[in-house]
């Protein structure tokens, strides 16, 4: 199972933080920080650490997985409130504030209702039969016979209110694993498609992002970074930027260089205007040779991802015998709105807003980069622009802290610009997969092999930028986890299918062109892209239909189920792929992939119709119908929202991206050269989703993104019989293919 | 030195002082008068997330210099409603639960408020056409679509 166990419990209960008075944005979900000093725990053991129960009734829940722009919060809100038996409205959320919220790790991997949720469902199972008992005590009837009605416990005709019974004080009792939870067939709150809470401010201009976020007395900084990015710097001409309005300061530590102004735009002006001179540094890989550089890359070791019989010698004795390669580009999380972070420093404490999806790590790195204890470094998250994994709001956090020392720890807010975001966000790494199966002379599959390579680990904190540069020893606080799946990239590279000889491996980088991090799905998005084509490219030659070869090699009734629910709601066609009547220019296509996602958790099973042009390479993708199995549904609209955003999203990325870079640094550094999906090119979206209110929810942020790229490239053969097995399918490559076949 | 440029925001009439007129219009809105609605994305007018009503039409503030707006008529995300008495087209973004992270939805909101305008009942084809220079990284473009539909029936 990703994500991770504590190793060291006593880091994380570190007996509770001060609280001070901060006056966070007002948000629907993120609440008004308690105001006032009084400690509360942070504890991942404790009720408290999750649960708070004020005067008057009032909920709070302390979430350390945060809500990206994914609806997360609406989600743990009803989780909370149908455990608790109160009403959505008297639950109120905190997010990611590491003062207030226990650490449960970043937030990534789909994992915040499954693991985080789960958590937080815990806490309110142990709060609620503990006031059950207390309740039972103080009216003296039988726990049994009492009932929770909107937050006040009834029964013998008697009752008390939650906020009666603790209200305004700690529970100071441990998270209990074997406090009941409750029946589903009795919930009101979860399995309902509650609204977003944080829509109508949104939608209105009301909702303070990370960007509208603003303390007194706020200077604004820039960055200007490396020309080339190993370069170094050599000088600085602050004559250049002496009489811009508003310019305060140079700051330049290192290979670090910012300016700081009274204004943003005195900040951008001084950013813009500021003459520094950098020396040659051309180390990056020719992109050209990109896929030869990533097979030369020195490995680490290899972790073999699963082992069945004797794949090399039924692959040599097999009479048939077929391979391919695939591969898929440097990609960019690219966030609309660029990072932003303000940080400011009083008497040595350093306090951090940011949309970091990760404040308990992000705090590490800050009280390392700025060489200050880690009681010192208090980090809030706000919102911001979605992410999709880590881009560059820690990093942009980094710079605002050497910015305000610099500026003797004033508040300094610090939002990147567009170049900024699109060349010095950590990229989803280049990955190569090497695809191998033999066949018997009755069409049977004896072997399938395959050999990824993937950078090593790939769930440690990213190196600050700003601490890089500034070449500031940061020597890592070491994080109190390890990690149960520790090489994601190499996670869903086993495939779900029966063969009598299988075996695959991923070979682990020592290194990767970029500073790199993780994208939606890695690992898992490039892994499934190889085995559901080549599970495709096996179907064809041995003339079986793609859906019947996938049945027939499945021993997973659950997922059986899903594919014959997709099969029923695309009015699939049994018939082998390539289509045998495609005549003119624009050929229609179908094509089918299948995931189960960590080989443990949710099953996605997806069709996608497509067209292609022969004469231009273009590929419109018209429609994707997806069956969805995530067990317990929490918000199905949430859900379904979350699902279509990972196809549309991959659309864009399998068709599109590519992060583009000479031998210096990205030189795709707008919108205008890496290109995304538009209004005109999205297609239909259609849902099918298997509700399994008994299971354990499932994580649903990324699963869906990864059948995306197969099921287009397996729609794209059966039209015109191409295959097409490196990721982006532009038009130049399509042609390419069509050409060679 | 200072300069005072006079707006009319939002149906106010507000005076604000700047250090370059040449500043654009984003700054003086997100800065000078703390307004939400307009977001900087990309600066270079690739995005649409920046959009304003000017004189009735929308154009992108990162581009619009603070020179040419003196004494015309902005409107913002804002002044086109609140959470109480959101706009029609607002309140369609809110009923089909139009958003994942929501940083685009100032630029779709004005876009298709403008649209609305002109045309009465869009196709989809000209919702998709109206709204293709307004980028949505994460795939909402679905549900912006069903709002403006919705919308259309209301406005």
């Amino acid at each position: 199972m990703l994500d991770f166990v504590s190793t060291r419990r006593d880091v994380l209960k570190t007996g509770g933080a001060l609280l001070v008075t901060f006056t966070l944005a007002e948000k629907a979900c993120t609440a008004l920080a308690q105001s006032g000093a009084r400690r509360k725990t942070v504890a991942s053991d404790e009720v408290d650490g999750f649960l708070s129960l004020d005067a008057e009734g009032q909920v709070t829940v302390y979430t350390g997985k945060v809500d990206l722009g994914t609806g997360l919060c609406t989600a743990l809100t009803q989780i909370a409130a149908e455990e608790l038996d109160v009403p959505l409205d008297r639950v109120r959320l905190i997010q990611g504030d590491t003062a207030l919220t226990p650490d449960q790790g970043p937030t990534w991997g789909s994992l915040s209702i499954q693991i985080g949720g789960m958590r937080i469902r815990q806490a309110a199972a142990t709060a609620r039969k503990a006031l059950v008992e207390m309740a039972a005590g103080h009216l003296g009837v039988s726990a049994t016979e009492l009932r929770i009605e909107n937050g006040t416990i009834r029964g013998g005709g008697k009752s008390i209110s939650f906020a009666g019974l603790v209200g305004g004080r700690t529970f100071s009792m441990k998270i209990d694993n074997d406090a009941p939870v409750k029946d589903p067939a009795s919930y009101t709150i979860v399995g309902k498609s509650a609204p977003r809470l944080d829509i109508p401010p949104k939608a209105t201009g009301r909702f303070t992002y990370m960007q509208d976020f603003r303390v007194t007395g706020m200077l604004h900084g820039r960055v200007i970074r490396p020309l080339a990015i190993g370069a170094s710097l050599e000088s600085v001409d602050e004559s250049s930027v002496a009489g811009v309005p508003g310019f305060l300061k140079v700051v330049r530590e290192g290979n670090f260089l910012g300016v700081v102004a009274t204004t943003e735009w005195g900040a951008v002006q001084a950013a813009r205007k500021l003459k520094a001179t950098w020396s040659k540094w051309a180390g990056l890989p020719e992109r050209a040779q990109i896929w030869e550089h990533v097979r030369a890359t020195s490995v680490n070791g290899d972790e073999v991802t699963s082992n069945v019989g004797n794949s090399l010698k039924a692959l040599g004795d097999a009479p048939k015998r077929i391979a391919a390669t695939y591969d898929f580009a440097l990609q960019t999380h690219g966030s609309i709105g660029p990072s932003c972070a303000v940080v400011e420093i009083n008497d040595g404490a350093v306090t951090c807003w940011s949309a970091s999806q990760a404040t308990h790590r992000l705090r590490r790195q800050l009280a390392a980069m700025m060489d200050v204890s880690l009681d010192n470094v208090h980090c809030l998250y706000i919102e911001g622009s979605g992410c999709y994994g880590r881009n560059g709001h820690e990093d942009a956090a980094g710079d605002a802290a050497l910015l305000s020392r610099a500026v003797g720890g004033r508040p300094v807010r610090v939002q990147w610009m567009r170049a900024d975001e699109h060349g010095w966000d950590p990229k989803g790494p280049p990955i190569l997969i090497d695809m191998r199966a033999g066949v018997d002379d009755k069409g049977r599959v004896m072997a399938w092999e395959s050999e990824s390579f993937v950078p090593e680990d790939g769930l440690g904190p990213v190196p600050l930028i700003a601490a890089t540069l500034a070449g500031v020893p940061a020597t890592p606080i070491t994080e109190p986890y390890r990690y149960n799946f520790p090489n994601v990239m190499a996670s869903n590279s086993a495939i779900p299918y029966t063969f009598p000889n299988i075996k695959t491996v991923a070979h682990l980088l020592a290194e990767a062109p970029f500073r790199w991090s993780w994208i939606r799905s890695p690992g898992r998005m490039q892994n499934t892209f190889a085995n559901e084509c080549f599970i495709d490219e096996l179907a064809a030659f041995v003339g079986a239909d793609p859906l019947h070869f996938r049945l027939r090699h499945l021993n997973d009734p659950r997922g059986a189920e899903l594919l014959r629910r997709l099969a029923v709601l695309a009015q699939w066609e049994n018939r082998p792929s390539p289509r045998k009547d495609s005549k003119g220019d624009v050929v229609s296509g179908r094509g089918m992939s299948y995931v189960k996602y960590d080989m443990v958790r949710t099953y996605v099973g997806a069709v996608a119709e497509i067209e292609v042009d022969r004469r231009t390479g273009e590929i419109r993708v018209e429609r994707f119908l997806v069956a969805h199995d995530c067990g317990q549904i929490i918000n199905p609209d949430g859900v379904k929202g979350q699902i279509e955003g990972n196809i549309i999203q991959t659309v864009s990325r399998t068709l599109k991206e590519e992060v583009l870079f000479d031998r210096s640094a990205v030189t795709s550094l707008h919108w205008a050269t890496y290109p995304i999906l538009t209004f005109p090119e999205v297609p239909d979206v259609i849902i099918e989703l298997i509700d399994r209110p008994n299971e354990k929810p499932w994580g649903v942020g990324e699963p869906a993104a990864t059948i995306v790229p197969s099921a287009i490239s397996n729609a794209v053969f059966d039209a015109i019989g191409v295959r097409l097995r490196s990721v982006p399918f532009t038009v130049a490559k399509v042609l390419m293919a069509i050409e060679r076949h | 030195m200072p300069t005072s440029i006079s707006l009319d925001i939002n149906g106010r009439a507000v005076t604000i002082e700047v250090d370059d007129p040449g500043m654009p219009l984003l700054y003086a809105l997100r800065d000078n008068l703390e307004l939400k609605g307009p977001r900087f994305g990309c600066g270079l007018g690739q995005c649409g997330t920046c959009a304003v009503f000017l004189d009735g039409e929308p154009v992108l503030s990162c581009e619009t210099a603070l020179t040419k707006v003196a004494n015309r008529k902005v409107v913002t995300l804002e002044g086109l409603g609140s959470p109480a008495k959101p706009s029609p087209v607002q309140q369609a973004f809110i009923d089909e639960q139009a958003a994942q992270c929501g940083y685009c939805l100032n630029g779709m909101i004005i876009q298709a408020t403008a649209l609305l305008s002109k045309t009465k009942n869009p196709t989809v084809p000209q919702i998709k056409k109206a709204l293709a220079d307004n980028l949505c990284r994460c795939g909402t473009h679905l549900r912006i679509i069903r709002a403006v539909q919705r919308a259309a029936q209301r406005v």
